[in-house]
Order: structure tokens, then sequence, then C-alpha cells
């Protein structure tokens, strides 16, 4: 069964385990800078919202590398850069339209989220349950329970 | 070690920022952040100096776990000699900006001296420049954060800053980070703006490695999250009602500081508390609080923010304070309402809005009103002294004007800047400052809770709740259930929660954690993290050896054995009501048994044996 990140905004207070998670996972450190997850703090609406890669099935950034570096992993369904073929022309960055794939310039290649390999690390470090790791198919299935929820007679 | 080994220092009055080592034999004494920049103030200042000239030094320090995994690891403090009590101030602050500087690669920045002319200082991993912020002078905090991220080009960048009041001799302004945290207590922000310093801009992508036993921090860091989620406070409590979930527990036990603490319980708390941020407003439906919000690393998430009742007399006509921002902790709820009589939510959340737009204290400025409220009612001021304002307790009008005029510095604004005591005294009426060491008090009687009378009288900043929180002990049981009213036991119960605080506002993690974790759930963390074979123990005993450096920096400085003490209100007029009613604090019965457990001598100095034991 494939499995996608969900995100649930409503969810998030903004702490940032998850990038922490996400550069430590891929870097070996602490480092938010790095991280291929980022959340935004949308101050006046006092919302949070983490973002990141959606693993597009025709990935965007796919077809415009010219030199095939990057993938689709068939164990996870992600898109992987494959570091040894990159060549960090950064026209992957410019052909994804949601910005979740970006330069490195400490290694001259790009970088974004490769689930992990199958066990997300911003997942397990989300305290409140804002990214989760579910069933690709069925990313809608809490929202359809709450909805469904309501559509039940009261008690 | 989760160091960086590297401390920054900017020599603002020559103009120049240089890198130094870290001086590692102190970290594995002092462990970081609040015990080694006070060290390091320790042995470059001299105590005496004045607060506000050149001489002074402004230190700002992350502990060892400052920028890691490890929940809550995202805390940096403020060191300086307090120019509002002349001992020494130590402001600790969330937010996002400690971390940032640990992954630029600095473990403490030192300022010393002061600019010829307004500055920044912009911080990008090794580039450190000073900037000129004559642009900036004059700007709110929030104006400056703006225009810093604008000029730069650059969202990712975090900002500290000090805003007008700070400017202006506001005795009590902080230094404000990301818009609404705060180092905010002892006019840490006042020394800031003396030395000509507007900001501190930082931006690092370096990232905090070397930590000790990778695998062993990461499993330490796990176990203590789930401590956190598993108890009631931290992991329901704390994120659902903030610190404001003490407001109507504070008020049913009688320890209310009520109308500039001449009662002890107000009969407004449930309309100013965390239930009542919670409820839906007449005019728009919604309620005050949007949600809760982190700090850096936490995994607690106590922060409100929070928005102004779009119709309320504050902003009907000032659209720009509708959005959303940092709400009402509970010390702020109770300085600007409870103290003040004012049970008017709206207008708190206002005030505390504009104490963070222009940096300074909530809790100092809550009570300085109060203060001042009460002179207006004896006719000890009158509205020619307050420039028209008509200050009586319980008016929301008189609050947010109050607010508006120390923010800018502007009329009566100057005098309410220099805090309650300074005001009480240039009127004539020095008892009604209720303050020890000229730093007004935090939210609780100490006639109701008789630990804090000492935690106050003994606090080495001046008046505070975060030097030792005993109200966990005494109110809440935690670690260990004491009876309040009883004094048997607290000078033992003051020493044991200072000596940990000091350990723990030393590793760059949150007080808060503390509701949940013993040192034995810190000191692994610490220990995977750092060299130093880190245990409880060991621990304990560095934060003992923090308080007595701290102490010793301030008998240095002049203060002596008189200053730890309260104001005659609270050790003589008895509580009106609640199940405190009748009593007083009975710092006398605590005050000398405390200073012989300490190893202090009867005129309460650390002996040489206690120093030596210390190793101080």
């Amino acid at each position: 069964m494939l499995k996608a990140l969900q995100l649930e905004p409503e969810k998030c207070t903004g702490c940032l385990q998850c990038e922490m998670a996400c550069s430590f996972e891929n870097e070996g450190v602490f480092n938010p800078s790095k991280s291929r997850i980022k959340v935004f703090n949308f101050h006046d609406e006092g919302r949070f919202a983490p973002y990141t890669c959606s693993q597009c099935a025709e990935a965007w950034c796919m077809h415009a590398c010219p030199v095939e570096a990057i993938v689709i992993n068939p164990k996870t369904g992600a898109k992987d850069v494959l570091e040894s073929v990159c060549v960090g022309c950064k026209v992957c960055t410019i052909a994804c339209p949601f910005g979740t794939v970006n330069y490195n310039a400490d290694t001259g290649k790009v970088a974004k989220c490769d689930l992990c390999g199958g066990d997300p690390a911003c997942a397990s470090a989300c305290p409140t349950g804002a990214i989760t790791y579910v069933d690709a198919e069925h990313t809608g299935l809490e929202r359809m329970r709450a909805h469904a929820a309501q559509s039940i007679p009261k008690a | 070690m989760a160091w960086q080994r590297k401390l920054l220092r900017v020599d603002l009055t020559a103009g120049t920022c240089r890198a130094e080592p870290l001086n590692m034999e102190w970290a594995l004494k002092y462990i970081g952040q609040r015990g080694l920049a006070t060290k390091y103030l320790c042995e470059e200042i001299d105590p005496k100096v004045d607060a506000l000239s050149p001489g002074n030094k402004m230190i700002m320090a992350t502990g060892p776990l400052t920028g890691t995994m490890a929940a809550t690891g995202g805390r940096y403090s403020v060191i300086t000699k307090s120019p509002f009590t002349g001992a020494i101030a130590c402001s600790n602050s969330g937010g996002f900006i400690g971390a940032e500087m640990k992954a630029a690669g600095w473990d403490m920045v030192i300022f010393e001296g002061k600019s010829p002319k307004p500055v920044y200082l912009l911080l990008e991993n090794d580039n450190a420049q000073l900037l000129s912020a004559e642009g900036l002078w004059g700007k709110s905090v929030w104006e400056t954060d703006d225009i810093i991220h604008t000029t730069h080009q650059d969202p990712l960048l975090r900002v500290a800053c000090v805003g007008r009041s700070a400017e202006e001799g506001c005795l009590y302004a902080g230094v404000v980070n990301d818009k609404h945290r705060a180092a905010g207590r002892s006019g840490v922000g006042t020394v800031m703006a003396s030395k000509n310093l507007k900001a501190v801009a930082i931006r690092g992508t370096l990232g905090v490695g070397g930590v000790r036993d990778f695998k062993a921090f990461m499993n330490a860091a796990a176990v203590g999250k789930k401590v956190l989620k598993d108890n009631a406070v931290t992991g329901i409590g704390l994120p659902t009602m903030g610190t404001q979930v003490l407001m109507n527990v504070i008020n049913e036990v009688g320890a209310m500081p009520t109308r500039n603490m001449r009662e002890v319980q107000f009969e407004g708390a449930a309309k100013i508390s965390a239930e009542a941020m919670h409820e839906p407003r007449e005019s728009d439906g919604k309620p005050n609080l949007v949600t809760n919000a982190a700090c850096f690393g936490c995994t607690i998430a106590c922060g409100r923010i929070s928005t102004i009742d779009p119709q309320h007399y504050t902003i009907s006509n000032k659209p720009e304070y509708r959005g959303a921002s940092g709400g009402l902790e509970y010390e702020a709820a109770w300085a600007l309402g409870c103290d003040t009589g004012v049970d008017d939510l709206d207008a708190l959340t206002y005030a505390n809005f504009l104490c963070n737009e222009d940096g300074f204290d909530p809790i100092s400025f809550g009570s300085t009103v109060a203060a001042a409220m009460e002179l207006f009612d004896i006719g000890a001021i009158t509205t020619k002294d307050t420039g028209g304002i008509e200050m009586r307790f319980g008016s929301a009008e008189a609050l947010t004007k109050a607010a508006e005029l120390v923010a800018t510095g502007v009329g009566f604004g100057k005098d309410l800047g220099l805090g309650s005591k300074r005001l009480t005294a240039k009127y004539g009426h020095p008892d009604l400052s209720m303050t020890v060491k000229g730093q007004e008090f935090p939210a609780y009687d100490p006639r109701g809770i008789q630990g804090m009378g000492l935690t106050y009288a003994t606090s080495n900043r001046g008046a505070c709740h975060l030097r030792s929180y005993t109200v966990s002990s005494e109110i809440m049981g935690v670690p260990v259930k004491t009876d309040p009213l009883s004094t048997e036991g607290k000078p033992e119960l003051v020493k044991a929660f200072q000596d940990a605080t000091a350990a723990v506002d030393s590793t760059g993690l949150c007080v808060f954690t503390t509701f949940a974790w013993t040192l034995a759930d810190i000191a692994p963390q610490v220990d995977a993290a750092c060299e130093g074979g880190w245990t409880p123990e060991t621990m304990l005993e560095a934060g003992e050896r923090i308080w007595n450096l701290e102490r010793q920096f301030n008998l240095d400085a002049g203060l002596t054995a008189a200053d730890d003490t309260l104001p005659k209100r609270l050790l003589k007029d008895a509580a009106k009501t609640g199940p405190a009613k009748g009593q007083v604090n009975r710092l006398h019965e605590m005050l000398p048994q405390y200073y012989e457990i300490r190893g202090w001598t009867a005129d309460g100095r650390p002996t040489a044996d206690t120093l030596k034991r210390l190793d101080v």
C-alpha cells in the first residue's frame, strides 16, 4: 500500500520539531534551514502551516530533469533525487509549481522530500499529529469521518 | 558537546565584532546560558558600575540544548546589570532567535561599550556586521522587525529588538524577539537601548551538531517528550488553557493580588480567565483566543495567539491592531487586570499588544499603574499629575491610555516608566510600591502562599516567580504537596527550587517543563548532549553555584540583607478574604533558617566555606 504525508495545518503549533527531525535524518545535524519540510507562520492570521513535496504522480521536477537524476522509488512512490547523478542545474526547482525542490549550496545538488525511504522522520517527530503518514489513497479519510459524524442522528 | 564553542564579542564603542573561543572550563561548572553568562559578566564588569553606562555589558546567551531537538530547547537569556534594581538581571525568552543564534554558529554574544550612533547587529553565520539603525530609531518593535526583513529581503531572519519605551528610558523595557516573545524583566531592554543598539538580526544555516552521543540524546529527548505529553499540566492544561489556567485557581485559594495588593481575591477574575478567552464574543462571534502556539522545539505549546474585538473602543479606529498577535499569559492578565481592578478582557489584550509592540514588561507596567491608581485613590496624585487621566481602580480607559503613554514615553508615561518604587517615592508614599529590590511582584500573593514570600524576598533579580516557583508545590502538589499557609519546611523548599531552576535556566530548556520533569528527566538529555558527566546531583550543585555567584554579584554591587524583605503591606496587613483570611506573610519565620541552610552568615553573605565548597 502506498502511503503519503498528510498535513493538517489546524493542528500545527509551529514548534519546528519536524524541521529538526528532517534535517537530522538527512544532514546529521539539527538545522531547520536544511529541512525539506517547512512550517510557515501566518502571523496576522495566527495560523501555522507545514508544507512539503506532495510526490506528484506526473512529477514536473522529474520530467524537467535533463540528466534523469529524479526517479520514482518503487517502494514508497517518492520522487527521489539521485545525488550521484544530479548536476545542480536547478531546472527542477523552476519546474516544481509548489517550490518544494530546493538547491543546497553546500552539496551543489538539489534536495527534496523522499519520505525518508518509507518512515518519515517529520511525522514521527510531530507532537500534535499535524503531520501523519497515511494510506495515499485515503488522505481524506479523517475529514470524511468528521463530516460523516455530523450526519449521524444525535443521541 | 552540543556547543558551538564560540562567542561573538561586539565592541559597540569601536564598532568591531570578533570571535572568541567559549571558555569550556567555565561551561563545565556553570552549564551555559544563565549560569555561564553570569560567570562572564562577573569576571568582566565591576558590579558597582552604573547599569546605563558604557561600562555595563549585555550578554545574549544560549544553553547547550538550545537549537537541539530536546523539547523546549529554544531558550536564550539576556544577562546584564539591571538599571531597575541595581542587581543582576537575567531575563529568559523563547521564540526562535536563541536557536537561530546557535544555528549561526554562536553560543553567546557579548555587547560592550556604547555605539556613538544607533546601530543594529546583522549576524549571518560567520558574517557579523554593525549597520546603521538611524532609520530604525524611534520605531516600535513591530515596525523594526518588518523594516529589517524588508531591507534584507530575507523572511527567515530572526529579529530581537527594543521598542520606543526603551529608547525613552522606561526602566522596565525588555528585549522582544519574534514580535511577541520577550526577555521581559528587570530592564534588560533599557540597557540595550542605552548602548544605542536597536536590534539584533540573525540567520543561521550551519545547524547544531556536535552532540556527544546522538543515539543516547535522541532516546533521552524522546523519553522526555513522552513524559510531557502524559502529564496533565504540560500535556493538556498548558496547551489548552495556557498559563491562564491559573487565573481561577489562584483566585480561589485567595492568593490573587488585587488592586495594588490591597486585597487577595478579584471579583472579575472569571471575566479575564482562560475560560473567558475561549468564549465567542458578541460582535463577530469569534473568541479572543485564535490558537495556541509553540516556541522553538516546544512540544507543550502554551503560547496564546489572540485578537481584540474589532468593535472594542481601543481599536475600533485602529485597523492595524485587528490582526492576531501574542495574547494574554497569566502574569500579564493578572498585572494588567486584577492588580488594576480592570476586568475588560479586550482592554487587557490591547495593553498586552502594546507591551509587545513597544517592548515593556507587562508585570512591572501593570503593577506600576496599580500603584498610580492607589496614589490617585488617596489623593496623592490628581489629574494635574496624570495629564488628565482619571487613574481610578477598575478603569480600562486609564489602563489603556497609560499603556499608550509608556509605549512612547510621553507625559505621565515618563513617571509610569520609572516603575512603582520611584513613582511612589516621588509622590511621597514609598510604602505603596509592591516591589522587592525595586522590581514588582508577579501574580501570587505571599500572604496566601507563604513560600512565595521567601521566594520574592531572596530572589536575586528582585520580586519574581521564575526564580523558585513554590506555587508548584504549595498549590499544585508538584513534586510534593505542602501547606501554602505554613512556613514549615519552606526555606528548604525555596532553596531546592532556586537551585534546580538556576540549573534548568542554564540548559536552553524552558522552566515550564518542570511541571512534569525533574532534574532526573533533564540530566540525561544534558549528559547525552555534553561532556561533563551530568547527573541530577551535579546539575543541582551547579544550580547552587550559580545562585551563590549571583548573590555575590549583588552583594558586591552594594545590596545587603536589608534588601531581602517584603513591602510592609504584606508583612502587616492581613488578607481580608478567602482561605488565607487573617494571614500576613511570616517572612521572619523563614529568612534566618534560609540563610543558615544556604551556608550564609546571619547577614546573608555566603561564608568562605560555602564559596569554597561550591568552587564559586
